[in-house]
């Protein structure tokens, strides 16, 4: 690992027993469909969580449900123990549940540092007297950012390019951005959309090892990805999703061997 | 001193009046992509809220305060960005082309305010009298317009570093960060429109200034002196100079007034009495024409924008 970064140290096993995410029977209505449809379940520890299922299944409503960026039609939604349903979504970021997106919508025009630097939210400079009258604390407060910018940014081996316009990052690179201007928020849980799709190989196993670092220091995932070998290897437990409800959650061998699931990829394809 | 060069402080004292209108268009436009087309209502707001706050006190009329001239400068900033406020308030939250219909339609109303509320502003005689700072220290205009020069000059490089301050630092990232994609930098939690409406009473606030600060250079403001052709002007500036950075606007600026001046004494000299109103009309084609040319030749104006990145992003590793 690059020596520059600077990572928070392995956070402290909890040793209470509230869930650190809790999804009770969370439904979202678009008109007269259903895209979720009462939805439960509970992530306990720090999981790395797979969460499959074919196109259309609500996988990503689901996401943003979560996240804040659609606002449940029924059910209750809980991070350690505490209500997020209905904050908007920089509450929620700031509650302690970074997202990252199917597609990363990087600023292209800025640089790959300044992206991360923009993602902490209630940044004194960001009051424009401060940028005025308050000079000194204002450099102190870009300084300590820059400085935890550049340590994820190293420590997701995007240092290089910090000076770089985020326009000319790859794909996977954009994930990795997305996943360090996450980090900045200092997050328990982080949902990852597809951090898979149309990354090439080298770089896929980059980020499967970098997640896997960050989770033993203490952060938990839940995965979209339809990837299977990597949500088989990388995620435990598994949720399966279709047709907006939740199907079975296990382990990869249980899933695998599920007629359900082989059903609700093939049925769909069939139908 | 030689003519020419008396001339030319006073060109200059205009020529940075123009310069702080478009500092403001510049933050506003360049900065935050705000689409601002009553330039002239923000100048006229500012140039008569000095002068009546200046003011001797004219018979018949609201005023009179007589307060020191920088006072009303400060008044005249308020005012401006007082206005923008409301007008930022209602249609910031629209789509962009509500608030250049909303300021384009301030700005007439203000003229017509102007014209009309005769008790406050004169009406088409316009005030006169407002007090020209330490006017009677000096001995001639020409010493007073080299003082007022030197004044501008300060004054325009003080609002050129604070708005630098502003946009180098970790505001003016916000405002990059929205300027390129609205939704996303809403989605890390940044206060879109409040970022917004911020730009948009700043920059109206340096417009005002320049107004507080011409009605206390010429000592008379009328209604004439805030048309709509000011604003086209403001614009032409500010595009021919470069919308990307302060150095454009300042430099669009000084240059576009000193086409104007000069292309305004060729027709003088060149066109015989009857023809010269209509010849007028020719220095706002020569603009048009040096517009459309800068748009086809060098799109990004004169100055380009520094590689859209912060030189502070950098700094400091």
């Amino acid at each position: 690992m690059p020596g520059r970064g600077k990572v928070p140290p392995p956070r402290e096993v909890e040793l209470t027993d509230t869930p650190l995410l809790e999804i009770e029977g969370v439904s979202r209505h678009f008109g007269g469909v259903a895209a979720v449809d009462g939805v439960s379940f509970r992530l306990r520890g720090t999981p790395i969580a797979g969460l499959i299922g074919p196109n259309g299944a609500g996988k990503t409503t689901l996401f943003n449900l979560i996240a804040g960026s659609l606002r449940p039609s029924a059910g209750r939604i809980r991070l350690a123990g505490r209500r997020i349903d209905g904050l908007p979504p920089h509450r929620v970021y700031a509650a302690g549940l970074g997202r990252t997106f199917q597609i990363p919508r990087p600023f292209h025009a800025m640089s790959v540092l300044e992206n991360v630097m923009l993602a902490p939210t209630g940044q004194r400079g960001e009051r424009f007297w401060c940028n005025w009258l308050g000079r000194g604390a204002i450099a102190r407060e870009e300084r300590a950012i820059r400085e935890r910018a550049l340590g994820w940014l190293a420590f997701l081996g995007l240092d290089r390019l910090a000076d770089e316009p985020a326009a000319v990052l790859s794909g996977g690179q954009r994930t990795l951005l997305e996943l360090a201007r996450v980090l900045m928020g200092e997050p328990r849980l982080v949902l990852l959309d597809e951090p898979g799709a149309g990354v090439n190989p080298a770089l896929l196993a980059t980020i499967v090892e970098r997640l896997a670092e960050l989770n033993r220091r203490g952060i938990a995932f839940l995965v979209i990805e339809h990837n299977m070998d990597l949500v088989m290897s990388l995620c435990r437990p598994i949720l399966v999703m279709a047709e907006g409800r939740l199907l079975l959650e296990g382990d990869a061998a249980s899933v695998r061997g599920d007629r359900r699931v082989v059903e609700a990829y093939l049925g769909g394809a069939a139908a | 001193m030689p003519d020419l060069a008396s001339y030319l402080v006073f060109f200059l004292v205009v020529a940075l009046t123009y310069a702080l209108l478009c500092l403001g268009l510049a933050l506003q436009w360049g900065f935050t992509g705000l689409f601002n087309v009553g330039v002239a209502g923000f100048f006229a707001i500012g140039a008569y809220a000095s002068a009546i706050l200046t003011g001797p006190d004219y018979p018949g009329q609201f005023g009179g305060f007589g307060l020191p001239i920088p006072l009303g400068w400060l008044g005249g900033m308020a005012a401006a960005a007082v206005a923008a406020l409301a007008v930022g308030a209602l249609t910031l939250r629209l789509r962009q082309d509500y608030l250049a219909i909303a300021t384009f339609g301030v700005a007439v109303v203000i003229q017509l305010l102007a014209l009309n509320l005769e008790s406050l502003t004169g009406g088409a005689f316009g005030l006169g009298f407002i007090p020209r700072p330490l006017f009677g220290r000096f001995g001639s205009s020409t010493a007073f317009n080299l003082f007022y020069l030197a004044l501008m000059t300060s004054l325009v490089g003080l609002v050129w570093l604070a708005l630098e301050a502003l946009v180098r630092g970790p505001w003016g990232r916000v405002l990059r960060a929205i300027r390129e994609d609205e939704t996303a930098a809403e989605a890390l939690g940044k206060p879109v429109f409040r970022h917004r409406l911020e730009s948009f009473a700043i920059g109206s606030a340096v417009m005002g200034l320049a107004g507080g600060l011409y009605a206390s250079f010429t000592g008379f403001i009328a209604p004439q002196d805030f048309q709509a052709i000011l604003t086209f002007q403001v614009w032409a500036m500010l595009i021919v100079g470069g919308a990307g950075s302060f150095a454009g606007a300042v430099l669009g600026a000084v240059a576009v007034w000193a086409l104007w001046t000069a292309s305004g004494a060729l027709i003088d000299q060149l066109l015989p009495a009857a023809f010269q109103v209509r010849g007028a009309a020719l220095q706002i084609v020569l603009i048009g024409v040096v517009l459309a040319a800068t748009l086809v030749l060098r799109p990004r104006g004169l100055i380009v924008e520094r590689a859209a990145l912060s030189a502070r992003a950098a700094d400091g590793r």
